[in-house]
């Protein structure tokens, strides 16, 4: 009975915060609601007696991901968004739909529920979930486990590519400061040195 | 009937480990101040009662009726939000940390020396403490002041990229105890300071000891606030109840990282002799803590700051792969030593 | 399904993170009521040295930072994949061992990538 209400809590309040973080016009209001969401699915994963993942989750999608999100955020400053609902929502919509029927189908048929192999919520309760998941990724699943050491090194090619620009910017002198942005400054007094104004 | 009482156990346990671990925070603020002091020849806070004892509390009361100031160009939510998004998982991690050995029964209810026993314990301290980073973030960001984005700026790159190395140097004692649960993990130590995993693992520790420090933003890698350059870091805008939260943050977690320390590689409450064990195990364990916290204050009188760039490189191009060498090495000799016990 | 088995060890964490987060609130909350406030605009101007603010803070910052961020979280997932392996290392032997060592070698791999096309320099 518990179990159910806090199952009802978590599920609640991931939905309400994956819902703020679509819907607000201020993007750091997402990410945190974001973070909110991601926390309670946390917590919905440990329901399930995952641990591991649970932890992971927090550990990769909380605590990196969306650290991520924020710096990008901040690079490009973010400022209200005077638009509610942008061009792309409806095809978002669209594609969420699609998603979610497309699991709601594959929930369907492949019988998921009712069918239990010899791993069930108690076993894994007992042996120890990171145990569990530790002796099937390094047995069973040894391939898709190198798979995804591929696709992370695949990833990285990807992100230091990406960034390129940033990485060849070209160094101006060494210690030649940019004093473009003085002609910007608003005038003040004519008698203020120059040498005020810049710093040193 | 019987869960009620579990969870009013439990209530008190969370009560009494955040009431010691506050108390802790305000008098580590003192010692630190003596200490400093001491090593630099002279007296620190002398005024409020003996020997300037009550000067912990004064500063909290001061703090406490102190005017909370946003500034002007700030976003309120976010500037409020964020000292409580560095705090919470500052405290959390208390929770899974084993102070001491024994149970203690009162009738048919037993308090153990522990809020909770979980199979995940270090990986949930990690998981939490990766989520400092926002506060910093977010409490840099909303300020609107070109030291406090700078700092959290920084500041958040130091704690990310300071992360990597710490997680991987928790795999070694995670290797040798074969759990995450901190625990086992002491239990694994049990014998003698020649099983304690500083023994097996001093590379790992070193990485670890660095990484926290960096981990906490303390000296010498305290860049974020570098008082010099950037004010206070992220944190320059903030007073009152807003500022004492990171100040309490970062102090809370400077005792949970040696917590981690003592219980991942100097035998948790275990004593470092069998001929010793007539201490009480958590004697042990905060003598331990006590240590380390003092080696953190003593580094501070001691090394003077880096520079950003630095801190980054040593991150990045020193600590990683040491640490990932050391995963290699501690695993290719564990299976050869299992091998060899074998036969 | 959820019933079963209730992660009994967990419901310490849920209370301890309410509790902290009350804390935390309360504590705001209490001194908001007991400090004294006066408002002027020169106390609540942004500090910058004690000179007049120039334009928005929030510019733009390096590229870096975010290149540092994306490198951060490839890592992150790979040192996750090691907690797993770190826990069974005894039960699956030399098997586990080798395919570590092939794991760790793609991940030098991608180190030694960043690290020569400059991803982790800072200037």
């Amino acid at each position: 009975m518990a179990a159910q209400l806090l199952f009802f809590y978590f599920g609640g309040v991931t939905i309400a915060g994956a819902i703020v973080a679509v819907t607000s016009r201020n993007i750091v209001y997402s990410a945190l609601s974001l973070l909110v969401a991601f926390i309670h699915i946390a917590g919905i994963y440990v329901l399930l007696n995952a641990e591991f993942i649970a932890a992971v989750q927090i550990l990769v999608y909380a605590g990196a991901i969306l650290v991520l999100y924020l710096f990008v955020l901040m690079l490009f400053n973010p400022s209200e968004e005077k638009l509610y609902l942008h061009k792309q929502a409806k095809v978002g919509i669209f594609l969420g739909v699609v998603v979610l029927f497309m699991m709601l189908f594959a929930g369907y048929k492949t019988e998921i529920i009712g069918k239990g192999g010899p791993l069930t919520a108690q076993a894994v309760k007992e042996m120890g979930h990171t145990r569990v998941i530790g002796n099937a990724l390094f047995t069973d699943y040894l391939f898709p486990f190198e798979v995804a050491s591929l696709i992370l090194l695949v990833a990285m090619f990807g992100a230091i590519v990406l960034a390129g620009r940033g990485v060849h910017r070209k160094k101006g002198p060494a210690g030649r400061i940019d004093l473009s942005y003085r002609d910007k400054l608003p005038k003040k007094s004519s008698e203020t040195p120059e040498e005020v104004i810049v710093g040193r | 009937m019987e869960l009620g009482i579990t969870i009013l156990v439990t209530v008190l346990q969370i009560a009494a480990v955040l009431g010691v671990v506050l108390t802790h925070v305000a008098y580590l603020t003192y010692a630190e101040r003596k200490i400093l002091s001491d090593m630099q020849d002279r007296l620190g806070p002398m005024e409020v009662g003996p020997h300037g004892l009550l000067q912990p509390l004064a500063d909290g009361l001061k703090l406490f009726f102190k005017e909370d100031i946003i500034p002007a160009g700030a976003n309120k939510i976010i500037f409020s939000a964020a000292p409580i998004l560095v705090l919470v998982p500052a405290l959390i991690g208390f929770a899974v940390v084993p102070f001491g050995r024994d149970s203690l029964q009162i009738g048919a209810i037993e308090i153990t020396p522990y809020i909770t026993d979980i199979n995940i314990g270090l990986l949930y301290i990690l998981a939490f403490s990766s989520l400092g980073a926002y506060g910093i973030l977010l409490g840099g960001w909303a300020s609107n002041s070109k030291y406090s984005l700078l700092g959290g700026l920084r500041s958040a790159a130091q704690v990310i990229s300071y992360e990597l190395p710490l997680g991987l140097a928790l795999v070694g004692p995670i290797l040798l105890s074969e759990s995450l649960s901190l625990t086992d993990m002491t239990v694994a130590q049990g014998g003698g300071i020649w099983r304690w995993f500083i023994v097996s693992q001093p590379v790992a520790f070193v990485i670890y000891m660095i990484c926290a420090i960096a981990e906490t933003n303390r000296l010498p890698f305290d860049l974020p606030e570098a008082e010099s350059e950037l004010v206070a870091g992220f944190f320059t805008e903030y007073s009152g109840m807003r500022f004492s939260f990171f100040f309490l943050a970062e102090y809370a977690n400077m005792i949970l990282v040696s917590c981690i320390a003592v219980v991942a590689f100097l035998g948790g409450w275990q004593a470092p002799l069998p001929a010793l064990e007539f201490i009480p195990p958590i004697v042990w364990f905060l003598a331990k803590v006590y240590f380390l916290l003092f080696f953190y204050i003593w580094l501070r009188a001691t090394v003077p700051r880096l520079r950003f760039d630095q801190l980054m490189a040593f991150g990045w191009k020193v600590m990683l792969p040491i640490a990932l060498v050391n995963v290699l090495l501690t695993s290719i000799v564990k299976y050869f030593l299992n091998q060899w016990a074998e036969k | 399904m959820i019933g079963n088995s209730p992660p009994i060890n967990y419901i310490p964490i849920f209370i301890f993170i309410a509790v902290s987060l009350a804390f935390g609130i309360g504590t705001l909350v209490l001194s908001y009521f007991v400090q004294v406030r006066v408002n002027d605009p020169e106390k609540l101007s942004t500090y910058e040295c004690g000179s007049e603010p120039i334009s928005d803070a929030r510019n733009p910052f390096p590229a870096r930072y975010y290149i540092i961020a994306m490198l951060f979280v490839i890592f992150d997932v790979e040192v996750a994949f090691l907690y797993p392996w770190a826990v069974v290392f005894n039960k699956i032997g030399l098997f586990g061992l080798i395919e570590m060592i092939i794991f760790i070698a793609l991940f030098l791999v991608a180190y030694v990538y960043a690290w020569k096309k400059g991803g982790l320099e800072w200037d």
